[in-house]
């Protein structure tokens, strides 16, 4: 069962040092503020997981908090590079960055394994590519049915998983709706799931074609109005195309980006909910 | 970069963007990649293919955007759309499940056979290699899609003798490459720059300079390419942006920057 917690204590007591963490979102309510109260904690060496790392992930990995990415594509969504994630994997700044790397075919079979709880899943994918050179964890399996060679990618099961949702309600179920990515089979292949929510209400209005995690597979909800920004939560905010557009020149340089963090998510006073 | 051409009258870019939107005349469905891919797809509903169904692979299938979405994820992909979908269910069912007619992907590095990297580049001895962003959907989309287009701008960067990495298989080494490794899409069908338009030869499947853009030149094609090109003996010039196709895209782009 969901306990409905600040977004303090949930993030102290479910994400450790050193754990495997999904932060997931298609581009659509990604956990900004859950991600934001992981740097205040310096909760560190963390192998993080995600389809689409974007600049949540790159300022994360410029905190130094990253030992290793497993993810399909990495950059600023219709901007350009991550710089910090740049810089990390070629100059190894602020530490090195040990990158585990898939299409983003590979990595939705993958949770959906894990959400499974089966130990890999097959695709008929990497074909031809060199990506399977660079990992351990896509291999080939043959089908017992018709001889056909896939591929097989192992399932991935986060330690926690964190996701960003419209509402729960009061016993902690959660609804999300929308572009809803890939955040049911994250947070279903997880050991911890830890929700912020825009609001808490007192029934969940059903959605049509919205999903539903019930409380009995969620461990915490944090009510974080905006915690998806400068990503959106459809029918609450829209997306800030210009925090976008200007996280480029503030990541490009080291002293800029560590300015910024400290004014804006680890100074005092920053981001305390 | 938006480069004049002799008349100004439009820029490399809009005979670029102009061309790969009519590369989707006949597609009924598209797969499409942000940025280049996604400006072309956008326009071929304004212009050349009004019913043309858009499906990003943020789940999205059958949207309608009338700007240009900064990100795959942008809200009025899914506000407009038939419906959406989960990222499994769009690669599983949709994608792989051979139901897309065209994918349409930029690239960072291509090379003579149509063939894609997005994911690093060498730089040199003793130096770690350039980071790009990766992957993404692309395998698999020029995997399973019925055909393939490409489009990037024309440089000796981009157009390269050998890539540094296969991300995204085009035609191989040859034309049975792909049969060989049970790929169910035809593959690569035509690559459009800013200076004209490639298509792998049938016999081949080497790319051959088909087309050229009004202002371009062989020249110029052999200078912006990192390897001997072949052209084509039919090489043809493409036909100058209408004033109908030039006020779409730019209504399509003006739209989006008062986001």
């Amino acid at each position: 069962m969901a306990d409905i917690r600040s977004l303090h204590h949930a993030v102290a007591d479910l994400v450790r040092d050193g754990d495997t963490v999904a932060m997931e979102g298609f581009t659509h309510l990604i956990p900004y503020a859950a991600a934001h109260e992981v740097i205040r904690q310096g909760i560190t060496d963390l192998t993080l997981v995600r389809m689409t790392p974007d600049v949540i992930y790159d300022q994360l990995i410029g905190a130094g908090l990253v030992r290793r990415l497993v993810f399909s594509w990495g950059g600023n969504p219709g901007v350009g590079s991550l710089h910090r994630f740049r810089d990390a994997v070629e100059n190894g700044w602020p530490r090195p960055l040990e990158l585990d790397e898939h299409s983003h075919a590979g990595m939705a079979n993958r949770y959906v394994a894990g959400a499974s709880r089966l130990p890999f899943a097959v695709l008929r994918g990497y074909r031809g590519s060199d990506l399977p050179a660079r990992t351990d964890t896509v291999s080939t399996v043959v089908c017992p049915f018709t001889g056909e060679e896939l591929a097989a990618v192992a399932a991935l099961n986060p330690d926690v998983t964190v996701i960003h949702a419209q509402r729960a309600d009061r016993e902690g179920n959660v609804q999300l709706w929308g572009l809803t990515g890939v955040q049911k089979e994250a947070a279903l292949a997880a050991r911890r799931v830890l929700v912020t929510v825009e609001e808490i209400v007192e029934r969940l209005e059903p959605r049509p074609g919205g999903v539903v995690l019930p409380t009995w597979v969620i461990d915490a909800v944090c009510v974080v109005p905006g915690g998806a920004h400068p990503s959106y939560a459809a029918g609450y905010s829209v997306r800030d195309n210009a925090f976008y557009q200007a996280w480029d020149p503030i990541a490009r340089d080291r002293e800029t980006f560590t300015r910024w963090l400290d004014e804006n998510v680890r100074g005092a006073g920053a981001g305390v909910r | 970069m938006t480069v004049p051409t002799d008349d100004a009258a439009f820029t490399s870019d809009e005979l670029m963007e102009v061309n790969a939107a009519r590369a989707l005349a006949d597609a009924t469905t598209c797969f499409v990649g942000i940025g280049l891919p996604s400006t072309a797809a956008n326009l071929a509903r304004a212009t050349v293919n009004p019913g043309l169904v858009l499906i990003y692979e943020s789940g999205t299938i059958g949207s309608k955007p009338t700007r240009l979405p900064l990100s795959i994820g942008d809200g009025e992909l899914a506000e407009t759309a038939d419906t959406v979908v989960s990222v499994p269910e769009m690669f599983n069912y949709w994608l792989q499940g051979g139901r897309i007619d065209v994918g349409f992907l930029g690239a960072a590095q291509v090379d003579r056979y149509a063939n894609v990297n997005t994911t690093a580049v060498d730089r040199g001895p003793g130096r770690p290699e350039g980071r790009l962003p990766g992957a993404g959907g692309a395998p698999e989309i020029a995997a399973n899609c019925g055909r393939v287009l490409l489009v990037l701008r024309h440089s000796r960067r981009n157009f390269v003798q050998r890539l540094d990495f296969v991300t995204t298989l085009g035609h191989g080494g040859g034309p049975e490459d792909r049969a060989r490794l049970g790929l169910p899409g035809a593959g690569p069908a035509a690559v459009i720059t800013d200076l004209g338009v490639l298509r792998p030869d049938p016999a081949t499947a080497e790319l051959v300079l088909t087309a050229l853009h009004p202002g371009a030149t062989v020249d110029r094609v052999r200078a912006a390419t990192g390897w001997d090109v072949p052209v084509s003996d039919a090489l043809g010039t493409t036909a100058p942006p209408t004033p109908q196709e030039l006020a779409a895209l730019r209504a399509l782009k003006a739209a989006g920057e008062d986001v």
